[in-house]
């Protein structure tokens, strides 16, 4: 029997379901508090999936609002939508408008790898398409348990796959990412997917529901069984040993729907078809009904019968819950109505007509008739409860501190200096990704002007002009677990360097949070720090965090993994003609290194590589530095006196020379001695710290005086430390050892699961 | 002159095929794969993608769709045609290109910089280069492996109709290293790499000259706007 409105006045006693929904008994009795009676089962589905941590954001709400309290003029300068909405949104200038978002999939991945990860492209690149923006380039952040472990090649393998098949089949470029193994992820990897769109100013589309009369319509794929509870279950708790199997809770993709999806609303908005639009993701139409009546400007009715079912039985409340993908809702003006159901039928789009905006102030839903749903829409999409949850400094951290690499055994015998150096490279965490980016599409599109290997990807955005933008996204758990709030910034530091080194602007922030549970104090410490540190990074940079995405619950019984909050930047560039490859292709450059070096090996690559250690203090960020440092890359760039660039970061100045080497096997002789006498430092640490503000450039002979000059005018340190060598064909490091570059690549590709 | 590239739902590559055709110096024109109409054009392009998520053998429902019987009908009559990718594929499947495209042998999909020979610089898609022709053009196709009865072989080999041959890596598994086939007149031509990616200085495939630099691609539509010249 349906349970009604009616029926749950009638009924005020009935028992519910609500703890095996997640909600806790205080949170019940908040909704019955709500309604002034119980809620009926369709809405107590609704309340359960939208005050699920997963989309109520209530343990982190507390903390993210400093994202938009700090901030300066400066940082909403170019920001046509902040926080908030689906995905941020950058005015890039020429009338072009970027939106960009990173979002976790990490607990469907480990479940079933290839949906999980195929599923968690797909609504990353719903979020972009409800901008009203195409979607051109998608990027991912992968961590995966220790790579010798047995059960890591499964998630790995199954995960690249789910991309791979979703990301090709959508005609996305897959510009970049990371991957990075640890056996702290060996039972919740975490799959994070970044999306990029465009559009023109005039194109911006947002979630909202206004104008009474005006057509609330579903269209995509049709509802099925798949994920549902999936948001709330899947996110809101761990796994449990021999608990039931929790499979059908995660959704099946299917790209193709996806792709004729996104054709089909570029021209739903290119005839101005369109007043609002939502896509479907977690918590389905709960979430899409209640978010967009919410964010207009009266309420919303709905004949949830009308939705078009793949699988007749399921009743309301399942329909309310579920997460089939590739599904979109729109408000449409009725005068607006045929014409937007001829666009989706040239699409072979289905679509239904589901109800109406009110003037009412009220959400309500029926169900054949009857009155299933009338709650306030924003009690459940906006007023969820809050928590401010118990903080603790952990335990542990003063001896994880005090554990300083400094004190690991430094060689500086050459033999040894040079296995060392040749381990890292063919490391897992070091080693060439090819076997994974060789998935990937990246030529899609025919606007990729810069790709992986590359520091950050880069698309072309204006064909006639070459304006563009590039991007890149960092995290290292490492340094995070050493110190959150440093480790926050220190992810902020290489994703903004890693764009500047390709020759474009950092202009934006978006952030993908990874974190263990949130009922553990110690975590939330953590939470709150990196934040903290986040957002007082973009302040100092004055660049804006435009919205992100945060997943708790990464942990397995009571291990959390390493707080790892990966940072997206996203910078704009003129013309991608200037943009600066991140490897030596031409015989007899300079080589630079900007920045100074210190005995930084804390969390570093070598520390964990060579000595299986982690302690200490991460690496300083300077972020005056850093900004100095991009601002003297964009110059050099803009005056073509760059002719490669490339970040140091893990693994040191030792892995970044071989990368500048592999990128197009020119190799190089490298001379240390002076930055040794300058810095202070033994070989081993010029070779293998991390420390930050550095960059590896190479300089054609005739701008060398010009190139110094700028240095100088801009106060950034810098020193000659050798010549690209493209005769050779190897790389020496004049007085420690010479590798041929065949040896270099071999050992660099050496890593294959 | 006036280039066609169909979009069919799920085509990918189809605006990249505009834009190649536009740099090339002929009028691209955007056909719909629902139509019966080729509106005027004077050759054809079906692009890459993954027409209706190949979910069945790939090209098998495009091969299909109203447009293609059309697309036969020009094609039998001389009219140049280049399927791409997904576009060879459907080539295949109707019939007007022998042979047929399986799973790579690896199992995955791969997108690499490949080098191919150009065994044949005598069809419409190819007259601009010379027979032996090394070029470097994208490939990228999960589905790319060539296969055909071995009479089909012996007949497109003995006929000069590989067009396209693999060089250095075979990337596929495809039978005597074919990238790309003609049919015998020379006007249709099919092949998996993706020509129309390497068309413009800066988004193409590395050079030894220079990072993505590669416009090897371009010769294919300048040779078939050079042919309609010719011939007008």
């Amino acid at each position: 029997m349906t349970d009604t409105v009616a029926n749950a006045i009638s009924t005020p006693e009935h028992d519910q379901p609500y703890d095996a929904l997640g909600l806790k008994p205080d949170e019940y009795q908040r909704i019955r508090d709500l309604l002034g009676r119980r809620p009926t089962s369709g809405e107590l589905a609704m309340y359960s999936v939208m005050w699920s941590e997963h989309c109520s954001y209530k343990s982190s709400k507390i903390y993210l609002r400093q994202f938009g309290q700090k901030v300066t003029p400066k940082m909403k300068q170019n920001l046509l939508v902040g926080m908030g909405e689906n995905a941020g949104v950058i005015d890039i200038g020429e009338g072009w408008a970027v939106t960009f978002k990173v979002e976790s999939h990490n607990h469907p991945s480990f479940i079933e790898p290839f949906q999980g990860a195929a599923t968690g492209v797909g609504g990353i690149v719903r979020d972009i398409i409800s901008m009203g923006a195409r979607p051109v380039a998608v990027m991912d952040q992968l961590r995966f348990g220790a790579i010798d472990h047995p059960d890591t090649a499964r998630v790995v393998h199954g995960v690249v796959r789910g991309i791979s098949s979703y990301g090709n089949s959508l005609g996305l470029p897959n510009i970049g990412g990371e991957t990075y193994f640890d056996s702290v992820y060996q039972d919740n990897p975490l799959v994070n997917a970044l999306a990029v769109g465009v559009l023109r100013h005039e194109d911006l589309h947002l979630a909202n529901a206004r104008g009474a009369g005006n057509k609330v319509v579903l269209f995509g794929a049709r509802t099925g069984g798949d994920g549902i509870g999936g948001a709330s279950i899947l996110a809101s708790d761990t796994f449990s040993e021999g608990g039931p199997t929790k499979r059908p809770a995660v959704q099946v993709g299917d790209p193709f729907a996806e792709k004729v999806l996104i054709e089909c609303c570029l021209e739903l908005f290119a005839g101005d078809l369109v007043q609002g639009i939502q896509d479907l993701g977690a918590a389905g139409i709960s979430c899409a009904t209640s978010e967009l009546a919410a964010n207009g400007d009266g309420g919303m009715y709905i004949e949830l019968d009308r939705v078009l079912l793949r699988d007749p039985t399921l009743t309301p409340e399942e329909i309310l819950m579920s997460e089939s993908q590739e599904r979109m809702m729109a408000i449409v003006q009725p005068d607006k109505l045929e014409q937007f159901l001829a666009v989706t039928a040239k699409w072979d789009v289905e679509t239904s007509v589901l109800g109406e905006v009110t003037d009412t102030g009220r959400l309500v839903i029926d169900w054949h008739g009857e009155e299933i749903v009338n709650v306030d829409p924003r009690t459940v999409a906006v007023d969820s409860p809050v928590y401010e949850r118990p903080v603790a400094y952990p335990s542990w951290i003063d001896a994880l501190q005090a554990d300083s690499a400094s004190a690991l055994p430094r060689t500086s015998d050459p033999d040894q200096l040079r296995e060392q150096f040749l381990t890292l490279l063919g490391s897992p965490n070091l080693a060439s990704k090819h076997w994974i980016t060789d998935q990937y599409d990246r030529y899609v599109g025919g606007n990729t002007a810069l790709a992986v290997p590359d520091d950050g990807g880069m698309v072309r955005v204006d064909e006639s002009s070459g304006l563009g933008f590039a991007i890149a996204a960092d995290a290292n758990g490492r340094y995070a677990q050493l110190d959150p709030y440093e480790g926050a910034r220190l992810a902020l530091a290489e994703a903004y360097r890693n764009v500047a080194v390709t020759g474009a602007v950092p202009a934006a922030v978006s952030d993908c949070l990874n974190f263990g549970s949130p009922e553990n104090p110690e975590v939330m410490w953590q939470f709150s720090r990196a934040v903290e540190g986040l957002a007082d990074g973009c302040l100092e940079l004055e660049i804006p965090v435009t919205g992100g995405n945060v997943s708790f619950y990464n942990q397995t019984g009571d291990s959390p993994i390493h707080p790892t909050p990966v940072v997206a930047v996203l910078g704009v560039i003129d013309d991608v003609a200037r943009r600066v490859p991140s490897g030596w292709q031409d015989d007899g450059e300079n080589i630079y290194l900007l920045g100074t070096t210190a005995l930084e090996l804390d969390g570093s690559a070598w520390a964990g590589t060579i000595h299986d250690h982690l302690g200490g203090r991460p690496p300083k960020v300077d972020l005056e530095a850093e900004q100095r440092l991009a601002g003297l890359l964009a110059a050099g760039a803009q005056e073509s006196l760059i002719s490669a660039a490339h970040d140091l970061s893990d693994g040191g100045l030792a892995q970044a020379i071989a990368e500048c080497v592999l990128r197009f096997g020119v190799g190089a002789r490298v001379v240390l001695d002076e930055l040794l006498d300058r810095d202070g430092i033994d070989v081993a640490t010029a070779l293998f710290s991390e420390s930050t503000g550095r960059v590896l450039v190479s300089v054609p002979r005739e701008d060398d005086v010009r190139f110094r000059g700028l240095c100088e005018g801009r106060g950034y340190t810098v020193a000659r430390i050798g010549v690209t060598d493209a005769t050779s064909g190897t790389l020496e490091l004049q007085d420690l050892f010479t590798v041929p570059v065949e040896d270099l690549r071999a050992t660099h590709r050496s890593l294959a699961l | 002159m006036r280039i066609g590239v169909i979009t069919f739902p799920g085509s990918l590559d189809d605006r990249d095929a505009q834009r190649a055709i536009r740099i090339a110096g002929a009028e691209p024109v955007a056909l719909w794969h629902g139509e019966h109409d080729l509106h005027g054009v004077d050759a054809l392009v079906l692009p890459g993608g993954f027409s209706y998520g190949d979910y069945l053998r790939c090209g098998a429902i495009a091969s299909f769709s109203p447009i293609m019987s059309e697309v036969i009908d020009a094609a039998n009559k001389g009219m140049p045609v280049l399927g791409i990718c997904n576009g060879f594929q459907m080539l295949t499947e109707a019939k007007l290109l022998p042979g047929g495209l399986v799973r790579n042998e690896g199992g995955n999909f791969v997108c690499r910089d490949q080098k191919l020979r150009v065994e044949n610089a005598s069809t419409d898609w190819t007259n601009g280069f010379a027979a032996g022709d090394e070029i470097t053009i994208p490939l990228k196709n999960g589905e790319g492996g060539f296969i055909a009865s071995r009479g089909t072989l012996d007949e497109l080999e003995g006929e000069g109709r590989v067009v396209f041959r693999y060089l250095e890596v075979n990337p596929n598994g495809s039978m005597n290293d074919i990238a790309g086939v003609s049919n015998e007149r020379g006007n249709v031509v099919g092949l998996m790499p993706h020509p129309e990616h390497a068309v413009e200085e800066g988004f193409g495939p590395d050079t030894a000259l220079a990072m993505r630099n590669g416009t090897d691609g371009l010769t294919f539509f300048a040779s078939v706007i050079e042919r309609s010249l010719l011939s007008a």
